[in-house]
């Protein structure tokens, strides 16, 4: 383009690349931990209202309160929820930060629910104990944490793309190198620890509606930093559990049975039964929902139509002002009041997550990846089930590993020839005057990302989907991008098609069928703890995607047999689901 | 290779008569996770300058003079 483009350098201490639940957090400990750090938070968007809690959040989904639930129990409940396969060191340091970080979060000024004495009103959702905090007035998250931000006078830049991380020649971490989505401009920032917290993989899948955007996971969460963790040689782990979620049809929000299971809806099939037990998401609740979904009961509907006034007013309240407020608008252009329709779901497009399932970069307890000096959190981190709290907990992790590491080493020497690469490949799109626009190359990848991804997985579909997705990087190479905007889609679509290929392999490597959904391959119907009790890792190997067994590290908390099987059992006998819909009609006119 | 322009009708809607953006006003831009927005420097006015829509709804939330309004995609409708 033109001869004013520039790369600017500069240095510090940490870097935190993504600036929505987790890097916020990671940032403020980090600078915590030692103030005389300089601690530089880089966001795509703008720290003010970026992540998936842009808008806010409706509650915690798994909070370990004391008096309610021990971190042992929760650490059950979620390697069984996973099926087994957990590092439980990790989902026990989650538990065990929990409660300290929610007193943390309210001291900041974050709102929970409390009863009249004071105390966090807790609810129960999942299958055996209690987890879940509403904060009805969670729309104000993101101003607690810039607020924080500021105090702890962390540095931010916002609109900067992160593309590669920059690697020591003995593959430790050495910073990492970001374009400005508003000038082109090219950016290495030199770190002696970086910490990754780029969100969900949320572009993998195309909802069914086609609108590129309409995704679950904020659209900006493209899979950037999967993509980044794998070029820099991390590990990843449980990409093939993919995140499926029940989803209103049409609309991209959650249904949200879970937000509104305390106060009496339910998930039920088009006869209006409940057909699963717990509404609490899982990969076998999600095989439930979509074979109901798919059988003649369906399709599936949220049912509050027999609820009160005042207890549907106040499920508007919680549903229409946090998380994604447009919801609200939506139901009017349907003409669905909660008073009279149930709610037609569907289930969401593939993405990679751990928040939700299980897919992210490899972490041990510290949050540290196997790349060392770099450490990740949130939604991109592989602890499964670690939601927005987990997020808060492994930034926190995250944040104070970091700060320790640069008192131990050294900051790395620049390879220029890394940066001379990743800036060629940066500009191309930008250096051609015809080619390819991102959004088609993208809708196309994605497209097929559904025929061939999307469980029931197939093998020989999912064989065709890699030939397809190899097909897909010729054409990376012919993308063009008029401008700095465009070019930061052109760089997701790289991510995108990354992500894509790694779901495929990790997918196929795995020759059995687990969490439900999630990894249900039809020509491998059954579970097989004999040979696949273990992690299935991928990583960089020699330029190669390769995967490869982890063993499940020996348990800290031992589960007995029945305890195992607890989420094998989520639907509803036709029997005891007429009792149940009885029964839950009965409470409401009690009520 | 020939290229064409589709039309797409936006979510985003800008009431004119409201927006500030001649005063130097740039929130809207400042808060959307997409980087969709952009000011027409021609009228001082905001608008929806891609069809990449989250439909998050900061852009109308943060408006100090409530010109912005965020429709449902019409995909989506």
């Amino acid at each position: 383009m033109d001869t004013l483009r520039q790369t600017h350098y500069q240095t510090v201490d940490v870097l935190v690349i993504g600036g929505g639940t987790a890097g916020p957090m990671a940032a403020v400990k980090a600078k915590e931990a030692n103030p005389a750090l300089r601690v530089l938070l880089l966001e795509k968007a703008n720290v003010k209202r970026s992540g998936a809690i842009s808008m806010g959040m409706d509650g915690l989904n798994n909070a370990v309160v004391p008096g309610f639930a021990t971190p042992e129990q929760y650490v059950k409940e979620i390697t069984t929820a996973n099926d087994g396969i957990v590092n439980q060191a990790t989902v026990m340091a989650y538990a065990q930060n929990s409660y300290p970080m929610i007193e943390e979060l309210d001291r900041w000024g974050v709102k929970f629910e409390k009863d009249e004495t004071g105390d966090f009103a807790m609810r129960k959702v999942h299958h055996m104990g209690t987890y879940v905090l509403p904060m009805p007035e969670g729309h104000d998250i993101k101003k607690v944490l810039y607020r924080r931000l500021k105090r702890a006078r962390v540095e931010i830049t916002n609109r900067l793309v992160a593309t590669r991380l920059l690697l020591a020649q003995d593959g430790s971490i050495a910073g990492a190198m970001a374009f400005d989505c508003r000038t082109g401009e090219f950016h290495v920032i030199r770190a002696k620890s970086v910490v990754l917290s780029t969100g969900a993989a949320g572009r993998l899948g195309l909802p069914s509606s086609g609108y590129l955007f309409g995704t679950y996971e904020n659209p900006t969460n493209a899979g950037d930093g999967y993509s980044m963790a794998y070029h820099a040689g991390a590990e990843l782990s449980g990409i093939e559990c993919f995140q499926i979620n029940p989803l209103i049809k049409d609309y991209n929000g959650p249904a949200c049975a879970y937000v509104t299971g305390p106060f009496g809806g339910y998930t039920t099939n088009s006869k209006g039964e409940r057909f699963i037990e717990c509404d609490y998401w899982s990969g076998q609740m999600m095989q439930e929902f979509y074979d109901e979904l798919q059988g003649g009961n369906g399709p599936v509907f949220l049912k509050l139509d027999h609820l009160a006034e005042e207890t549907i007013s106040t499920i508007e309240t919680i549903l229409h002002t946090n998380e994604r407020p447009s919801r609200g608008r939506f139901h009017e252009g349907r003409g669905t009041d909660y008073r009279q329709q149930m709610v037609e779901m569907h289930i969401s497009e593939i993405g990679l997550c751990s928040g939700h399932s299980a897919s992210g970069v490899w972490v041990d307890e510290h949050a540290a990846t196997t790349v060392a000096g770099l450490y990740a959190a949130g939604d991109l981190a592989c602890v499964p089930h670690n939601y927005m709290l987990g997020a808060f907990v492994y930034g926190k992790l995250a944040g104070e590993s970091a700060a320790a590491r640069c008192a131990q080493v050294e900051l790395a020497e620049v390879d220029e020839a890394q940066v001379v690469a990743e800036r060629l490949r940066v500009w191309a799109p930008l250096e051609r005057k015809d080619g390819l626009p991102p959004s088609q190359v993208e809708y196309k990848l994605r497209r097929m990302v559904n025929d061939y991804l999307q469980p029931p997985k197939v093998t020989r579909k999912m064989e065709i989907g890699l030939a397809r997705f190899e097909a897909i990087r010729a054409d990376l190479d012919r993308l063009q991008a008029p401008g700095p905007h465009e070019l930061m889609r052109a760089m997701e679509v790289h991510a995108i098609r990354d992500c894509a290929e790694l779901a495929a392999r990790a997918s196929l490597y795995r020759t059995e069928s687990r969490w439900g959904l999630y990894h249900n391959r039809t020509d491998y119907p059954e579970r097989n703890d004999a040979d696949w009790f273990v992690h299935v890792q991928v990583k960089k190997v020699d330029g190669v995607m390769t995967c490869f067994k982890r063993t499940v590290a020996p348990y800290i908390v031992p589960l007995g047999e029945h305890e195992m099987s607890a989420y094998q059992r989520l639907r509803v006998g036709p029997k005891q689901a007429q009792e149940a819909t009885a029964a839950g009609e009965l409470a409401t006119a009690s009520a | 290779m020939p290229i064409a322009l589709t039309p797409s009708s936006v979510p985003v809607r800008v009431d004119e008569d409201l927006c500030i953006a001649h005063k130097g006003c740039t929130v809207c831009v400042d808060v959307c996770p997409l980087d969709v927005l952009a000011i027409d420097f021609s009228k001082g006015k905001a608008f929806m300058k891609f069809d990449e829509c989250w439909y998050c709804m900061p852009c109308e939330q943060d408006c100090p003079t409530g010109a912005v309004t965020v429709d449902i995609p019409y995909l989506l409708r």
